[in-house]
């Protein structure tokens, strides 16, 4: 076994789970509460990205570009549910997915129609563009571990708030009595669309972070948005911490496949149908994973306490 | 006048519905235009699919967001024995038919355990599983596909490699799935699904072991879904895994709810609406989705009971022969 | 007398009237408009358009109709697209096609309707072998023949193992396995990564096992935007300098506007293998390249170079029977012939019409103005016909 490589795939790994974390955040946060299935998250996660593009490209700064791209992407989200969420409340999770299954249309034909369908780099100041040497002469870039650490940061801000705010404790509440915190006089019309935008702003953020690796592309949020779900459901809707432990985990269970699945399969197939089966093989691991929990845990993992 | 057509649209309009498919090939030759076939042969494929999904979301409140998995099982029970060269149609259906119910059968044993969302998501889960099953099978093209130079041979029969013979093969198929689902929903065990759908609890508490119920109508979606998998895979000659991507899953899901969920013909108007307006609307513009994606939202929000709903609402208004 | 002349005449009027009946040649051209792929698709439709105006719409005296459909990136979708363009529009030429996996899920319906099928850019090893067939044309390559080139390059710059990474698709399979026909050193790793719309365009995991691999070279195949993702995510590994890059069908004009964008300055000077370049040096290609750019304002791609040799091809047949659509034979024949001006400059075709042509050794440089772009080193394969070409019965 080379240690050094699986050192840098368990980095990788972490980071693949950082960005899952910051999609799943809004996502079980906004399933928790509202109760509400949002399919379009990931269409959020691809505002963000073409936002700070077009941003970094006028301010010639990737950073001035996420900053200014984040209350955007907040505003954004603030719009959809005024606007189409807020509608759909009353109705049950089928409408849910259908609507937010029309609004991933509305918004992938809208990006291809503004930006036209070629997508868009974002090009990274040079002192996040190169490489650190990590301990045991590991090279790792280094925009990836500003990544991971940018997302566990977030993790940590969002603790806090939790944990220790009155929105928190509010935001706990919701997540656990709906009706309750109602019947305690609170705005809940408020509530939600500040938590949406909040999520909507994480979902962004994620998709600033990824852009400047791959770009800011038509559909770039609809397959991430699946796993964010997977995420979530093993998570357990609504819980914060459930979404970080679980998008670690299926981080890690992504990244190691890919890495290291090949090899294992050589064993007993032929070299290329190995090559052609481990990708796939480690894509539907997760899958697995979820039925498996679901199957034994139907809650999810860390499902939030008492209803 | 039977109680077949107890359902929001008029019967009628049913009845003019089917004719108008029964003479759709004369009118595409008349027209000279031999696409129209192709495309209402896959409208009435998608047709059974969605008829199919319609007995357990419909009836049964039972939401599959992974139907889509049963075509693909289907259609590659069609290509993997031409692959092998058994062109034998009685076997490849019967394969399509088995496989599919003995999916569904272990996948629904374990999904209905759940509820709610975490039942869209599992039904998703072996979905997803199905498809990338396919895709890592290298030896029947993976993620490209297999090409069925040969359709299915039942004997002296039938010979579904003529379009014509195929189409009226496909809407008698209809035709019976149709009588098929509404025999098993007007019976008792049909009035069993219902029931739970409303209250499964008090379902129980009658004394119905409401859970194997749904089991076996869910093993009978998968069934009839593969049926129709089999078809498409005779229909189009070419099968990809990606037949059964959670994008597809969903659109059939879409085509029930937008023709009106647990009505008999609710998910033929809805699948018809859904490839019609695919068709036409990709060829006025590019942007088509975006008109698409608005309606599917306005649809949603605005009409409960999608066009079916939309109907027995008018028809209620101007008193025409709506009678639910 | 008089009488029988007219009469003759009417005779004539008459028997040539299936021939006018088809006032007008009608052409099918299926690509990728929608999804992030449609950038390709663009490249190709706007040397189609191009190639229409420097035609003045017509060939052979006929009206040109061209009929563009979007195959959306999915091998069902493009061949219902085939189908419709087939049976509703009767077409006489089914063109286009990007990916070898569409091609092939399209290629019954376009040929048992009997209609040409051309292709602009796929070139599956299936269709040059055993299922080659006599009215498929292609106006590109087979699949194997860029990469059998690259691996001569990496011979003869003495590259002794390397690493290779392709998409999980028809084409990149063929791809590695003709790196795999001419390279002699050892392949000391392989990814195939997921394909199709939801394409994999994070590498982090297989660039990490190409380093560790030891590999004296990483050799690629991205085409469309996951070049540009993979030569940046190669750039921020640190992979530069370590691990030289050659890559096939990934570094073109698509890319290269995008990494100047993003100033990803170590693709300058990367190699690449191409059986045209921008700079080849024939009339045709001058007037294509220099048209190209007056009326886009780019660099065409090499698929944009295919396309408008497709239409030229589809003018040189029309043009030999003079219009008289309805001679398969004679337009068949006249293709056959690879007698029009091609890009690629004077090439033929082999049995299983695909072509025997030259390949080059390209470098990105930076031109004149400051644009990156490719220059043709030098001629790495002669007149090269494809491996398959013994396999099909034509």
């Amino acid at each position: 076994m080379d240690w050094g490589l699986f050192t840098i795939q368990m980095l990788n790994g972490l980071q693949l789970g950082v960005l899952l974390f910051l999609l799943a955040a809004g996502l079980t946060l906004v399933f928790g509460i509202m109760d509400f299935v949002n399919l379009a998250h990931g269409s959020l996660y691809m505002m963000g990205a073409y936002f700070c593009a077009t941003l970094t490209q006028l301010t010639d700064s990737f950073l001035l570009g996420v900053v200014l791209a984040l209350p955007l992407t907040a505003l954004l989200g603030w719009l959809v549910e005024l606007i189409v969420v807020r509608a759909l409340y009353t109705h049950d999770h089928l409408d849910h997915v259908l609507a937010t299954f029309g609004l991933i249309l509305c918004f992938d034909t809208a990006v291809d129609y503004i930006w036209g369908p070629t997508g868009m780099a974002i090009p990274l100041p040079d002192f996040l563009n190169g490489q650190v040497t990590l301990f045991g002469g590991l090279e790792f870039p280094v925009f990836r571990l500003v990544i991971i650490a940018s997302g566990l940061l977030v993790a940590a801000l969002l603790y806090v708030m939790v944990a220790h705010t009155r929105l928190g404790m509010l935001i706990r509440a919701g997540a656990s009595n709906r009706t309750m915190v109602m019947a305690l006089g609170v705005d809940i019309g408020k509530l939600f669309a500040l938590v949406f935008a909040v999520g909507a702003a994480f979902a962004g953020f994620a998709g600033m972070l990824i852009a400047p690796i791959t770009e800011a592309s038509i559909g770039m949020g609809n397959d991430i948005i699946i796993v964010a779900f997977v995420v979530i459901i093993i998570g357990g809707i609504g819980s914060i911490k459930g979404a970080f432990v679980a998008a670690m985990i299926v981080g890690l269970i992504d990244t190691m496949g890919r890495s290291f699945l090949d090899q294992l399969l050589k064993v007993f197939m032929s070299a290329q149908n190995a090559e052609t089966s481990a990708p796939a093989l480690s894509a539907m691991a997760i899958y697995i994973l979820m039925a498996v929990v679901l199957a034994f845990r139907p809650q999810g993992l860390f499902p939030p306490k008492v209803r | 006048m039977t109680s077949l057509f107890r359902t929001g649209l008029p019967a009628y309009a049913m009845v003019v519905g089917l004719l108008f498919l029964a003479g759709l090939p004369v009118l595409a030759v008349w027209a000279d235009n031999i696409f129209l076939i192709d495309l209402y042969l896959r409208l009435m494929i998608l047709a059974i699919a969605a008829v199919s999904l319609n007995l357990i979301l419909g009836y049964g409140g039972m939401v599959s967001f992974g139907h889509a998995a049963y075509l693909v099982v289907g259609a590659y029970a069609v290509g993997i024995p031409a692959y092998y060269g058994i062109y034998n149609g009685f076997l490849q259906f019967a394969i399509a038919i088995l496989a599919s119910a003995a999916i569904a059968l272990v996948t629904g044993a374990i999904a209905l355990r759940t509820k709610g969302v975490y039942f869209i998501m599992i039904t998703m889960a072996f979905a997803q599983m199905v498809f990338f099953t396919f895709v890592s099978i290298e030896e029947y093209g993976g993620d490209d596909g297999l090409v069925i130079d040969t359709r299915s041979e039942f004997g002296g029969l039938l010979d579904i490699n003529d379009n014509f013979t195929l189409y009226y093969f496909v809407l008698a198929s209809l035709i019976l799935t149709l009588g098929l689902v509404h025999r098993i929903v007007h019976s008792r065990f049909g009035m069993v699904i219902s029931g739970s759908k409303g209250n499964d609890r008090r379902m129980q508490a009658i004394g119905f072991p409401t859970y194997r119920y749904r089991l076996a109508s869910y093993v009978i979606s998968g069934a009839i879904c593969g049926y129709a998998g089999a078809l498409l895979g005779n229909f189009t000659n070419f099968i990809t895994p990606e037949m059964g991507d959670w994008v597809r899953s969903g659109e059939l899901i879409f085509m029930v709810v937008l023709g009106g969920a647990g009505s008999l013909f609710g998910p033929v108007l809805g699948t018809a609406m859904f490839v019609l307006l695919e068709e036409y609307l990709s060829r006025i513009t590019q942007y088509w989705h975006f008109p698409f994606g608005a309606m599917l939202i306005l649809v949603v929000i605005f009409t409960r009971g999608g066009i079916n709903g939309m109907f027995r609402w008018l028809g209620g208004r101007i008193g025409l022969g709506a009678r639910s | 007398m008089y009488k029988k002349i007219t009469a003759l005449a009417a005779l004539g009027a008459l028997l040539a009237a299936p021939a006018m009946a088809a006032d007008k040649v009608k052409i099918g051209f299926v690509t990728t408009i929608t999804t992030p792929a449609g950038v390709i698709g663009q490249d190709m439709v706007d040397a189609v358009n191009l190639a229409m105006d420097d035609i003045g719409g017509k060939m052979g005296g006929l009206d040109v109709e061209l009929i563009i459909e979007d195959d959306a990136f999915n091998p069902p979708v493009g061949k219902q697209k085939v189908d419709k363009l087939v049976k509703q529009d009767d077409v006489d030429f089914v063109a286009g096609f990007i990916w070898s996996h569409v091609l092939l899920a399209s290629k019954k319906s376009a040929l048992d309707a009997g209609k040409f099928l051309i292709s602009s850019n796929a070139g599956p090893s299936q269709l040059a072998g055993d299922q080659c067939d006599k009215n498929f044309f292609s106006a590109s390559w087979q699949n194997d023949q860029t990469p059998m080139a690259m691996g001569e390059v990496l011979n003869q710059n003495g590259v002794k193992s390397v690493y290779v990474m392709a998409p999980n698709y028809a084409a990149g399979k063929n791809m590695i396995a003709g790196v795999e026909r001419t390279f002699k050193g050892k392949i000391v790793g392989r990814d195939l990564t997921k394909w199709g719309k939801d394409a994999q365009l994070d590498f982090s995991a297989e660039l990490a096992k190409a380093k560790a691999s030891g590999a004296d070279a990483l050799w690629v195949f991205y085409p469309g935007k996951a070049g540009g993702a993979l030569i940046k995510q190669y750039e921020q590994a640190g992979l530069l300098g370590q691990l030289p890059l050659y890559t096939v069908f990934t570094v073109d004009s698509i890319a290269l506007p995008k990494l100047q964008e993003g100033n990803l300055k170590g693709v300058m000077g990367s190699l690449n293998t191409q059986h045209w370049g921008p700079d080849l040096d024939n009339p045709q290609n001058k007037k294509f390249v220099e048209g190209f750019k007056k009326k886009y304002g780019r660099y065409p791609s090499f698929y944009a170079a295919q396309s408008y040799d497709t239409m030229f091809m589809i003018k040189s047949a029309v043009e030999a029977v003079n219009g008289n659509l309805d001679d398969k034979d004679g337009m068949r024949a006249a293709m056959k012939k690879a007698d029009f001006p091609s890009t690629r400059g004077k090439f033929s075709f082999g049995n299983n019409h695909f072509p025997i042509q030259n390949f080059y050794l390209r470098e990105v440089v930076a031109d004149a103005d400051g644009v990156w772009t490719t220059k043709i080193v030098k001629t790495v394969l002669e007149n090269h016909q494809d491996p398959y070409a013994g396999e099909c019965k034509m």
